[in-house]
């Protein structure tokens, strides 16, 4: 169920058709990964950390919904400092372990990093109904409505799964199967849900056929999903934040070009 | 709709001349030498025994059946002189399933959702919407989630989004077999209010007859040999033919379920306690332990951690003897009678089994390993595919007795036993997933039976099913009772209770929990 309810609220973000959304975040994403250095990521989360106040979520949903990010971020910056490619002098050394002034600068760079790619896609995403996106997807990028609806359609089907998932688990126990090991046990489980959720969605299948889904009409669309100024703007944002963490960088000297 | 705007959608022809169809990879026909002609705005309940193809007929005509790969057709069907491919939209179909009709996550969407797989214009498709919700009387939220509907809003919903496509054929496939009482009624009168300001053809199929007779002026009974047993007004066919319908397992209004009304000859009486605080238990409720299976106390029940659905439940479950869970959805009666077969742990208070029940195995169900449980309770879930694990019929059956580690001669001779007492013997090599409603509900009873527990846990044994299998479900349980098995059945349905329960335990519906769970 939470998996699939989004945030709501009244600010303007919610307002944002979730296709611009997806377009601001792939942008910063996509520039953010061109570069492996600690100023240019340093700079976007600074501009973003500006622009959270205004994403629409209380500061304890941000915490909650973001968690996952916050914690992968120092995670794969230990791991870098601690494995990462050694250079420059070495503070410390135990067997593979090499802590050096280059695993340090890169281990800092890529929890930046994770952190300014992670939060905003993450906040962004929060504000975004599967409906709407789905909209927008076959409205505004244009992606064939089958794919589109089949995969939207699908989705609702994941809280039936969850259920599925703990009726099979008694059913299992109720057969006499349920006291073996773990990995038997889930491996059989995984599998029966696999059956019956072919069996849904087949089912599925026919009620949306029921209904004239894939008729050879052109399907008209009862919410419209438009691109205009709002959604310029947003993606004018993503885009600004991108280029202005490129200057500082370069400016700096400290751009560090991935295929470099 | 506006009535006067509904009663310009013309109803639609039907007509089928030696019409056939047999799914691929069968061997047998699902339908053949169909011949029927059904005029604009008749309506028709279409009867017949499970496997006569009525289904098959309906999906048919609302054009869902599939192309030359999913099956090979003879003669013609045509709606309105047309292949029902042809013309998508032009008939509505209403499944039996509600879990499986929504589509989209919110109410008006869901409705919307038909009108634009046709084309119609936006302003009109959002006028549509609305008419069609008033019509089956949701008065709910276009923004409403659909996931917080109960089974019968969601049937009135998937209603609502076929009207909306203004078909001139609607088409009913047994509509209310998996709603409660009160979802029935609620989606029956809906229908009864669309077709007062509708000229639309109708065709519903449904074994409990009472439920549609007022609302439709002919009834067709399907051969399941072929063609057509019988056809004419309803009360002329439902008298001749009577007899032979509630043979094939149509319940005939007028004709009972055809066993005594009750066991005991006497209305269950009511036990136990609910929500009344622990000094109610009184010997009425809870007898000695010595001559009960199972007992509860100050019990308190939860499907998942921290959702207690009803608490200070005290009950006991005697051994020979029937109990009724009754009562409202979300009332808590599945998550109670999983309880009290040792699969859901209690969210507070005990379940204690007598120490003769529990023959070494410890005092607390919950606490047996999986392999102790099949020859103390045995546990038939509402949906039978959950319990399926196996690919056979008979090798279903030998899951149990394998798992106690039997002598494999004693597995078969068992699992011999049980096929045949169930009617299964036919289908021994059959996958349990392709047996129709009534043969899986049959092999849910049989795989449990195989290990013989002295305790059975029943969840809505009789849902959806027709007389035939309802009347051979009620028998084998009253011989296993008689033979000394204690009973405990989660039901909906009044004359399951009447003619088997001893006793009923009724649960009210939660005061403050929210609705969102009563799905099921």
């Amino acid at each position: 169920m939470s998996v699939l309810a989004p945030a709501r609220g009244q600010q303007a973000i919610f307002r944002v058709n979730p296709v611009a959304k997806l377009a601001a975040a792939l942008l910063l994403a996509g520039v953010l990964m061109l570069t492996v250095d600690w100023v240019s990521a340093a700079v976007a989360l600074a501009c973003e950390s500006v622009l959270f106040f205004f994403a629409g979520l209380s500061l304890r949903a941000f915490f909650w919904r973001t968690l996952p990010v916050w914690i992968a971020a120092p995670t794969a910056g230990l791991t870098t400092l601690l494995y990462g490619q050694a250079s420059g002098q070495e503070y410390w050394h135990l067997g593979l372990v090499h802590v050096t002034e280059g695993s340090t600068a890169l281990a800092i760079a890529t929890t930046l990093r994770i952190l300014a790619i992670g939060l905003p896609s993450v906040v962004l995403f929060v504000t975004v109904d599967p409906t709407d996106l789905a909209d927008g997807l076959a409205q505004i990028v244009r992606l064939p409505s089958r794919f589109v609806l089949g995969g939207l359609a699908g989705l609702r089907l994941v809280g039936l799964f969850i259920e599925d998932w703990r009726a099979l688990e008694l059913a299992r126990r109720a057969r006499g199967i349920g006291d073996g090991g773990a990995i038997r046990r889930l491996a059989g489980q995984g599998f029966a849900l696999l059956v019956l959720s072919i069996r849904r969605g087949s089912k599925l299948a026919t009620a949306m056929e029921a209904r004239g889904f894939g008729a050879p009409v052109r399907r008209t669309w009862a919410r419209p999903a438009t691109f205009r100024g709002r959604e310029f703007a947003l993606v004018g944002i993503g885009l600004v934040v991108a280029l202005l963490a490129v200057f500082v960088s370069v400016a700096t000297g400290s751009w560090n070009f991935v295929l470099a | 709709m506006t009535p006067a705007e509904a009663a310009t959608v013309p109803g639609a022809s039907v007509l089928a001349r030696d019409w056939g169809w047999r799914h691929a990879g069968r061997r047998g026909w699902a339908v053949r030498g169909l011949d029927l002609r059904i005029d604009p705005g008749e309506r028709l309940l279409l009867l017949g025994a499970s496997g006569a193809g009525k289904s098959t007929l309906l999906h048919a005509l609302a054009g869902v059946l599939g192309g030359d790969e999913e099956g090979e057709q003879t003669g013609r069907l045509l709606v309105n002189g047309q292949e029902p491919t042809a013309a998508r939209g032009q008939s509505g179909l209403l499944l039996q399933d509600p879990d499986s009709q929504v589509i989209l996550a919110r109410l008006g969407d869901d409705v919307a959702f038909g009108c634009e797989n046709l084309g119609v214009p936006r302003d009109e498709i959002w006028r549509r919407v609305h008419d069609a919700l008033e019509m089956v009387g949701l008065d709910l939220p276009l923004s409403h989630p659909t996931s917080a509907l109960s089974g019968g809003q969601k049937q009135r919903l998937a209603l609502a989004g076929v009207l909306a496509m203004r078909p001139g054929l609607l088409l009913l496939d047994e509509p209310t077999a998996n709603l409660d009482p009160e979802g029935v009624l609620s989606v029956r009168d809906s229908v009864a209010r669309v077709l007062e300001h509708s000229e639309a053809t109708l065709i519903v199929i449904e074994h409990r007859v009472a439920v549609w007779q007022g609302l439709v002026n002919r009834v067709v009974v399907l051969d399941q040999g072929g063609g057509i047993l019988a056809d004419g007004n309803p009360d002329e066919v439902l008298t001749r033919q009577g007899e032979q319908l509630a043979k094939v397992g149509v319940w005939v209004p007028g004709r009972g379920s055809g066993l005594p009304a009750s066991r005991r000859g006497a209305a269950p009486r009511s036990t136990g306690s609910l929500n009344a605080g622990p000094l109610s238990t009184g010997p009425l409720s809870t007898g000695p332990l010595s001559t009960a299976l199972l007992q509860t106390r100050a019990l308190s029940i939860a499907r998942t951690k921290d959702a207690v659905v009803a608490s200070d439940i005290e009950l006991a479950v005697h051994a020979g003897s029937a109990l009724a869970i009754t009562g409202p959805n979300g009332a808590g009666k599945s998550t109670l009678a999983l309880t009290l077969a040792g699969l859901l742990k209690p969210a507070s208070g005990r379940v204690l089994a007598s120490d003769a029940f529990a023959a070494g195995a410890g005092a607390q169900p919950i606490r047996w390993k999986s392999r102790e449980l099949l020859t103390r309770i045995g546990t038939v879930f509402q949906d039978p595919e959950h319990q399926f694990v196996a690919a056979t019929v008979r090798a279903e059956l030998a899951v149990g007795p394998r798992a106690l580690a039997r002598p494999e001669a004693e597995i078969t001779a068992r699992v011999d036993e049980v096929l045949q007492r169930l009617r299964l013997d036919q289908l021994a090599d059959a996958n349990p997933f392709t047996l129709s409603g009534g043969e899986k509900r049959r092999l849910s009873v049989g795989t449990v039976l195989a290990t013989r527990p002295r305790l059975l846990v029943l969840d809505e044994p009789t849902f959806g099913q027709d007389l035939r299998t309802w009347r051979e479900i009620v028998a084998l349980l009253e011989e296993l009772i008689t033979e000394g098995t204690g009973v405990v059945a989660v039901s909906h349905d009044a004359d399951f209770v009447t003619a088997l329960a001893d006793r009923e335990f009724p649960m009210a519906a939660p005061a403050q929990a929210p609705r969102v769970a009563a799905a099921r």
